[in-house]
């Protein structure tokens, strides 16, 4: 797997992918890259798992909102992962945590794949 | 290991440098008496303050110098830190930076919008001899 993305999997229509450690300035440029190129495959159901991510900062939160954006201009469905405390806190400061969808278990994020 | 104010610190910009700062800086307000999710707060919006440095004041140039303060404060009855950002870069007119517009979903400016969140005070200077300075103040709650 690439040094962004610890795993990328494919469980029916739906792709998963699973960055890990902390998302920051230094991080998230490598991420912005491999999610856009996954984004041009046009999967109709994307999962980011975020449940080993133990960081992010404004660079992957903005890296996500650039997924949401590509995935939404093809019709497609972005869905992320039981976020850490800490990165939901993130999401609730930056008053994102209503403008993703966010779901606890891998089963309510497969549930349409 | 303790991290106990007035603590100065230099750094390269370097986004690399980035986790061990916030490290340092997660401990400093634990020590100072900060609870552990206000101390992950404060260690988010420092970051913040650095990455702005880096990718605006820098033009994302790495090896250039960042200083970092960090200073124990008391007024009357209560008590918090107080975070001094100094940066050699493009001077920053403090009337032109503002936090991003929340009805608009969109990436720029959520790192100042964080600053001023988690921070009861915070102030932007251009500094004597060129650059930015950001001084960044938080109180502690049970005080």
């Amino acid at each position: 797997m690439t040094r962004a993305l610890k795993e990328m999997r494919q469980v029916g229509s739906t792709t998963v992918v699973v960055p890990s450690g902390e998302v920051d300035l230094q991080r998230s440029p490598e991420l912005y890259r491999e999610m856009m190129a996954i984004c041009r495959t046009r999967p109709p159901r994307l999962v980011v798992d975020l449940r080993q991510v133990s960081y992010m900062d404004s660079s992957g939160v903005s890296t996500l909102v650039e997924v949401f954006r590509s995935v939404n201009a093809y019709g497609g469905v972005l869905v992320l992962l039981a976020p850490t405390e800490r990165v939901r806190a993130m999401f609730q400061i930056a008053k994102l945590d209503q403008f993703f969808t966010i779901v606890d278990t891998e089963k309510e994020a497969l549930r349409d794949g | 290991m303790s991290v106990s104010p007035p603590l100065e610190l230099r750094l390269l910009s370097d986004p690399a440098n980035l986790a061990k700062v916030r490290a340092t800086v997660r401990q400093a307000s634990v020590d100072a008496g900060f609870a552990d999710a206000d101390a992950e707060q404060i260690a988010l919006a420092v970051d913040e303050a650095l990455a702005n440095v880096i990718k605006h004041g820098y033009g994302m140039q790495t090896g250039r110098p960042i200083r970092l303060r960090i200073e124990a404060v008391s007024e009357k009855r209560r008590t918090g830190l107080r975070f001094v950002v100094r940066d050699y870069g493009r001077t920053v007119d403090p009337a032109t930076i503002s936090g991003r517009d929340l009805e608009e979903v969109r990436p720029g400016g959520l790192g100042v919008h964080i600053i001023r969140t988690v921070m009861d005070e915070v102030c932007y200077e251009p500094a004597v001899g060129g650059g930015t300075c950001l001084s960044m103040l938080k109180w502690k709650s049970d005080d």
